[in-house]
Parts: structure tokens; C-alpha cells; sequence
């Protein structure tokens, strides 16, 4: 093995080659589709809550891209399970890169934090807050 | 002289004008910098042009009467003519310095396209065109009526020109077509297609962002009637980049952006206009990169253009051998015997460029990695994003074997 690598530690190649919560859940609360794209990344997010109407019972999600956005998604619907709505608002970029475990290159931060985005979108439309067809992690990228 | 006959280039002496090539990054890996089809570096003779002008000249041009403004006059329409005979212009009237490539593109979209297109009109295009002319061609049609039609590539990512020669029609008013692919590497003949062009009527614009940097090209062999490159892929600075027309359709051309330096007489009521190129330069130009180019010019004619092409297409052809070596490597694009410009496309099996391009940047190594601005022709191929390596005057066969090494890392890392 080369040098470095930093970013492609076994727990992120491992999601990205077994992907945990890959899929759909029929009988989903909400779902919403995002994409970064600089790689072409493309996320559904299905999110299921429980009767309470806040608590998340369970994610999951369908992709396409980059090791790192498709990790990131798969350990995010992971993370997702048990929070509330208003938690997942809460979260933000720290929270993703924690999450991942590696220093994130600034260049790839996007595909890191898609699958969140596309999590936290979802929920605001799903509580009217949001009008958004689809997700695009472009926006961000001029504040950055 | 045959073009056996050409010396190859002395890339060891190359290499200590270009003091970045010396840095390292990450822990401390030597830069391999293979993304000159992004921007190339800059060699010291180009940032000193551009330091003698700040520190010795620097005024604004066509104003004063002062000697600075008169040398900084000098030194900018100078740049002109230079720019000129490097392509084979007529002269600085035919050769009108924008911001880039793009919008060396726009300026004729706006300044000519919006005026003379209507409904009915066609705008021919190819289907491995750059969004900077993809995308203003397509807007201007939807603003005018017109439509856009595209010459359709064949499995080995060359122009179908039987198909070409059906899409070019009477009502073809426009025929629009990159010289050097930059995400193929397919060199187009031009030529062709500007008499094809003609043949109907129409006028022919080629973008030569790629070809101009790497290769001899001379606007009257080729016969275009516009034709555009930026400074910056070309050993110049950023900020600058060429547009050439032909000058009776510069003449009859509106004016693109209003201002200073583009008027000869102003009343409130009228205006009206500079002669040319001055017409097309509204506003305080780009004097020092203008500068800047014209010291590029004189580096690559020191090296000669002829031998950049052969290094260029040496490297190519070497990339290619090594990637090929590989079965879960697909490159894009013709084959080096085709004749093919200094860059490779590829994917390596399903690793995702980006993911490869990070894993090699670990190893020093710079590519790009995405859609290179041809998205449709990513659609064309099937793929969503490609890594591509491009090569410059200054780059070695040693730096290709490392980035074959480091997509060995990736490879096993994706297994």
C-alpha cells in the first residue's frame, strides 16, 4: 500500500462495498433525492417515523457516486435511527466528518455531507418548512 | 524536415523554468502535475514579462500622453500582432483578447449569434463540444429560434463526417466544432468542416483551447472564419484569452460590451465606433497578461511548436500503452495511431474517478476528475465522470509510470 491514503480507511471502503441500509422502505414518511454535482453523486433518502411523528425509525437509501458519498450515506442512515427531526436539523458538517472518521479533503466535503443534506431537506419539506424538487450541494459551495 | 527528423525536447532544462514543479505536497511527495488541460504552469521567463511590466511600465493603455501610457500602448497592441502571426492572422485587427476562451465564444454569440440567428436557422454543432461553446450555442438558439444540431461521434470518439456532411444544410448558419477534443483527445479536421461550413454559407467558429497550446495551428490553412484559445493552458497567465476573426466579419459586427476605449466619437445622443480590435475591448484591458502571453508565445517558438506536438503526442501514446496494459481500464477517445492530442480519459474499473483522483493526488500525482465541462458527451459515452491526464512541455514518461503505480493502490484498495 502507498502512501497516505487517509481518506479511504477500511471503515469507508467497507460501506461503500457492503452498504448498510441500501434500499428502499415502502411504506416511507417522507423521501427526498439530492445530488453533488462536481462528482455526479446521486442520493434517495427514504425516511421512516414512528407514531410519534419525530422520532425516526429507520432510513434508507439508493445512490450512485463516489466512495465517499456513498459511505457517508450508508453510515449516515445508520446515525439516523432513533434521532429526532429536530436533531437531524441540528446536524452539520462536523457531525458527518466525525461520523466518517478521516480528515475530508475541502474538495470532497461535499460528497461527504450529501447524504445529511439530503436527509435534513427532506424533513423540511415533509414539515412544510421546504419547497425543493431535488437537493444540490452546488448552493453551498459559493460560501465556502 | 520530416516530422521524424524533430529533436525531442531537452525536458531537463524545460523543467527549471517552471519553479512550481519543484514543490512537494501532501507528506511530502513530489508534485506530479499531469491537469495542463486545465491550466498549465508558468514558466519564470512569463512571470518575469509580467513583473518588468508592473515594476517598469505599468499605466493604462490609449489614455496618456505620458510616456508609461505610451509604453504600456505599445506593449499591449504589440501582443496583439504577436498573437497574430503565432496563428497565422492577418494582423492585430483580426485578433480581439477576452477574458478566455468562453468568452471569446460568447462575444460572437451575443455579438453575431443574437442578431443574425432566427427561426429556421441552424447552429451545427458536435457532440464532444466544451459546455463553453455547447451551452452558448444551445442558449442563443432558445433565444432566437434557431436550433442546434450535433455531428454525432463514432465508437472510437471520432466525427462522423458522412453524417456531418447531411447536418450542414442551406439553412446551417453556423457550424461550431473544438479542434482538440478535450476530454477524447480526438483531433478534428477542421479544415473539413469549415468547407463544409462554406460550402452552405455558413460561418465556422473552432474552438481551440486545446490545440493551440500543443500544437502548430494556423487559422488561414485551416480556413475558419473565427477561432478562440485561452493564455492560461498555454505556458501564459490566466485572465486572457483570444478571439480571432476574419476581418470583414468583425467589421460588420456589433460591438459586444459598451465603454471606454471601444468609441471614436460620443455625443449624448449616439455613439460611435473604434476601429478594430480596439471595438471589441471595452474598458481597461487585460494589459499585463497580455504581456504575459506575448512572453508565452516566445517561450513555446523557442521550443518550437512543431516538437511540443511530437512531445505531446509521445506522451499521449505512451499513457495510453500503459493504461492499456490494464483490463479494467477503459480509455476514451481514438487510439494514438489515429492521431490523438496530449491527454488521456479514462475510468479504471469501478472506482469512481474522484475516488481515484484523491487516491493518486496521495501520491503526488494531479488529474482531474469529472466531466471535464462535456457533460452530454459523458452521457454519449455511458459514464458520469472520467480521470483525465494531460501533459505539458515539461512532463515525462516517469511521471506517467507514477500514475500508473498509484491507480495500482487504488485498484487494490477497491478490490
Amino acid at each position: 500500500m502507498g502512501p497516505g491514503s487517509d481518506m479511504y480507511r477500511q471503515q469507508i471502503l467497507d460501506h461503500y462495498k457492503n452498504p448498510r441500509n441500501y434500499g428502499e422502505i415502502e411504506d416511507a414518511t417522507f423521501s427526498h433525492v439530492g445530488e453533488n454535482p462536481m462528482c455526479g453523486d446521486e442520493i434517495r433518502i427514504d425516511v421512516k417515523l414512528e407514531d410519534d411523528e419525530e422520532t425516526i425509525a429507520g432510513a434508507a437509501f439508493r445512490g450512485d457516486g463516489c466512495a465517499i458519498s456513498q459511505a457517508a450515506a450508508s453510515m449516515f442512515s445508520q446515525e439516523l435511527r432513533g434521532k429526532t427531526l429536530d436533531e437531524l436539523a441540528e446536524m452539520d458538517r462536523d457531525d458527518v466528518i466525525d461520523m466518517l472518521g478521516v480528515d475530508i479533503s475541502p474538495m470532497r466535503v461535499k460528497c461527504a455531507v450529501l447524504a445529511e443534506k439530503v436527509a435534513q431537506d427532506g424533513a423540511d419539506i415533509y414539515r412544510g418548512e421546504l419547497d425543493l424538487e431535488k437537493t444540490t450541494t452546488e448552493e453551498d459551495s459559493e460560501d465556502e | 524536415m520530416s516530422t521524424q527528423d524533430i529533436e525531442p525536447l531537452d525536458i531537463e532544462r524545460i523543467r527549471e523554468d517552471f519553479p512550481i514543479l519543484e514543490r512537494t505536497v501532501g507528506d511530502d511527495v513530489p508534485l506530479v502535475y499531469l491537469d495542463n488541460g486545465a491550466t498549465s504552469q508558468t514558466p519564470e521567463q512569463v512571470v518575469d514579462a509580467i513583473v518588468d511590466y508592473y515594476h517598469g511600465y505599468n499605466a493604462n493603455v490609449h489614455r496618456g500622453v505620458h510616456q508609461l501610457s505610451q509604453e504600456a500602448s505599445i506593449a499591449y497592441e504589440e501582443a496583439h500582432d504577436r498573437v497574430a502571426e503565432f496563428i497565422g492572422a492577418d494582423g492585430r485587427e483580426e485578433i480581439v483578447f477576452t477574458k478566455n476562451t468562453t468568452e471569446a465564444m460568447n462575444l460572437v454569440a451575443y455579438a453575431w449569434g443574437l442578431a443574425e440567428l432566427g427561426p429556421g436557422d441552424e447552429v451545427v454543432l458536435t457532440e464532444m463540444e466544451h459546455h463553453a461553446s455547447l451551452v452558448t450555442w444551445q442558449q442563443v438558439a432558445k433565444r432566437t429560434g434557431a436550433t442546434v444540431e450535433y455531428i454525432p461521434i463514432d465508437g472510437d470518439g471520432q466525427l462522423d463526417m458522412d453524417a456531418a456532411g447531411d447536418l450542414v444544410t442551406d439553412d446551417t448558419k453556423m457550424v461550431s466544432a473544438v479542434h482538440v477534443s478535450n476530454t477524447l483527445g480526438t483531433v478534428n479536421p477542421v479544415s473539413e468542416l469549415a468547407d463544409l461550413a462554406h460550402e452552405h454559407d455558413a460561418y465556422a467558429f473552432i474552438d481551440g483551447a486545446q490545440a493551440v497550446p500543443t500544437r502548430p495551428v494556423d487559422v488561414g490553412d485551416i480556413d475558419a472564419d473565427f477561432y478562440a484559445f485561452s493564455g492560461h493552458k498555454m505556458a501564459g497567465p490566466t485572465g486572457i484569452g483570444v478571439l480571432y476573426g476574419k476581418e470583414h466579419i468583425l467589421e460588420a459586427m456589433q460591438p459586444y460590451l459598451y465603454g471606454g476605449d471601444m468609441i471614436r466619437k460620443v455625443t449624448f445622443e449616439d455613439s460611435t465606433w473604434n476601429d478594430l480590435p480596439w471595438k471589441f475591448e471595452a474598458g481597461t484591458p487585460l494589459i499585463a497578461q497580455a504581456v504575459g502571453l506575448d512572453a508565452a508565445i516566445d517561450y513555446l517558438e523557442d521550443i518550437g511548436m512543431e516538437r511540443v506536438q511530437r512531445h505531446e503526442e509521445r506522451l499521449s501514446r505512451y499513457a495510453y500503452e500503459r493504461l492499456s496494459e490494464f483490463d479494467d481500464v477503459e480509455i476514451y477517445g481514438p487510439s494514438p495511431d489515429q492521431g490523438r492530442g496530449g491527454l488521456v480519459a479514462f475510468n479504471v474499473g469501478s472506482v469512481h474517478a474522484h475516488d481515484l483522483a484523491s487516491i493518486v493526488n496521495d501520491y503526488g500525482v494531479a488529474i482531474r476528475a469529472g466531466d471535464h465541462c462535456t457533460q452530454p458527451l459523458h452521457d454519449t459515452l455511458g459514464v458520469a465522470a472520467s480521470a483525465r491526464a494531460s501533459f505539458y512541455v515539461y512532463n515525462t514518461e516517469a511521471e506517467i509510470d507514477v500514475l500508473v503505480d498509484a491507480i495500482d493502490d487504488a485498484r487494490e484498495l477497491f478490490a
